[in-house]
């Protein structure tokens, strides 16, 4: 993601734009390939094998293998690609909207609840 | 002569399609979402339309990084649900109008909106789900739909200002059209809404009020917002209001709100929906 756009500053946003998009292209085309129940199986029966079509790097490899839900973010995923790896896994958005906020699921639904994160100053500039 | 009557603004949560199909919407959770979609349904039961253009979003179904287009319009004689990762949504097949939509496509070039024509298309819950809502649960769908198709996914997307401007040119192509038909233009997507990330779950109901008042108010106030505005006080998945603006532009000047009902929470998402008269 480019560090001088007026984009730039938002915290814990991480937006899809060329650069962004050049860098996960194949982790997210990864994703992308789990819209096919075939692939699913295949993915399922032997996900190593399976990873071995993708190029994907090496850390980036390691964050689909953990799930490391903002991690794959950070290194050029976008949340709609990303977000296969989670309904193939039977998870919902809530748990990881929670997990990428270091919250629970139930934490999360709650604060929905509660009518969702704050849009407050912090929340929408980061700090100098 | 086909004209078109009136616009739906609303949220496409798959969160509230996956309510319908599995019987959830009299549940604590969803009923107070669902009753406030019991006028809207009303209306649209009523205002009887023959089309709906659609306007929503594809989410890495139909089309992936391979290739991006920023307005694709689907021409084909019926659409099918997509397989988003879960298996394709039990809902009906939506039927298109491609004598219309090759029409509005052929003008809208002329126009100099080059748009992109799709002929084959599945189509995910940014289409089916404003159905699911004005429908419910049903063996058919009771209108012809023409889906277009916008790209809010790779940033940049098309501004506000040109999905309005795009509007207005698809109602003169609409106008031109030499078929008596009531259309109606759906704008679907937000609102306010942060999927990703570590601020996930941002709401932000004063800029949604905002802009439900602003489709009345100032559309064209609207219209000038910024990408980075919507990102940083709706959520960066709050772009997607964009295309209420194609909605809105397709719409005459002085359009009136006949409905707004607005929810938090479904899902992760602030859920709005409003509907606009032409006058």
């Amino acid at each position: 993601m480019k560090k001088d756009q007026a984009y730039s500053d938002i915290p814990g946003t991480y937006v899809f734009d060329g650069e962004h998009s050049r860098e996960g292209y194949h982790l997210n085309m990864f994703c992308m390939s789990l819209n096919k129940a075939q692939n699913r199986d295949a993915y399922r029966a032997n996900p190593s094998d399976y990873l071995d079509q993708f190029k994907l790097t090496a850390d980036q490899r390691r964050a689909v293998e953990e799930r490391d839900w903002v991690g794959m973010l950070r290194l050029g995923g976008n949340i709609y690609y990303t977000f296969k790896i989670a309904i193939f896994d039977g998870l919902s958005m809530q748990r990881v909207g929670g997990e990428m906020s270091q919250i629970t699921e139930e934490e999360f639904r709650q604060m929905m609840i509660n009518g969702g994160r704050s849009p407050s100053h912090e929340n929408q500039y980061m700090k100098n | 002569m086909a004209s078109i009557t009136a616009g739906v603004g609303t949220s496409h949560v798959p969160a509230i399609g996956a309510a319908v199909d599995h019987n959830k919407t009299d549940e604590p959770y969803w009923k107070g979402l669902f009753d406030g979609y019991e006028p809207a349904k009303e209306w649209i039961e009523n205002s009887k339309p023959d089309v709906a253009i659609i306007v929503y979003n594809d989410h890495a179904s139909a089309f992936s990084l391979e290739l991006i287009p920023t307005f694709a319009i689907g021409v084909a004689e019926e659409f099918k649900p997509a397989d988003e990762g879960y298996g394709p949504r039990k809902v009906p097949d939506v039927k298109g109008h491609p004598e219309l939509a090759w029409h509005i496509c052929e003008k809208l070039v002329l126009d100099e909106f080059d748009i992109t024509i799709a002929n084959e298309m599945p189509v995910d819950h940014g289409l089916t789900v404003p159905l699911s809502i004005m429908f419910g649960a049903r063996e058919n769908w009771p209108l012809k739909v023409i889906p277009l198709c916008v790209n809010v996914i790779q940033y940049p997307p098309p501004t506000g200002n040109r999905c309005y401007n795009l509007g207005k040119a698809i109602r003169k192509a609409v106008e031109a059209f030499d078929e008596d038909l009531n259309v109606v233009v759906f704008g679907t997507g937000g609102m306010s809404h942060q999927l990703q990330g570590e601020r996930a779950g941002l709401i932000n109901e004063e800029f949604d009020t905002m802009f439900l008042d602003g489709l009345t108010k100032d559309p064209d106030g609207l219209a000038a917002i910024p990408h980075v505005d919507y990102i940083r006080q709706a959520g960066s998945e709050g772009v997607e209001m964009v295309m209420w603006m194609i909605m809105r532009g397709a719409l005459s000047k002085d359009a009136k709100e006949v409905y707004r009902t607005y929810h938090v929470p479904a899902s992760n998402t602030a859920a709005g929906l409003i509907i606009l008269e032409d006058e």
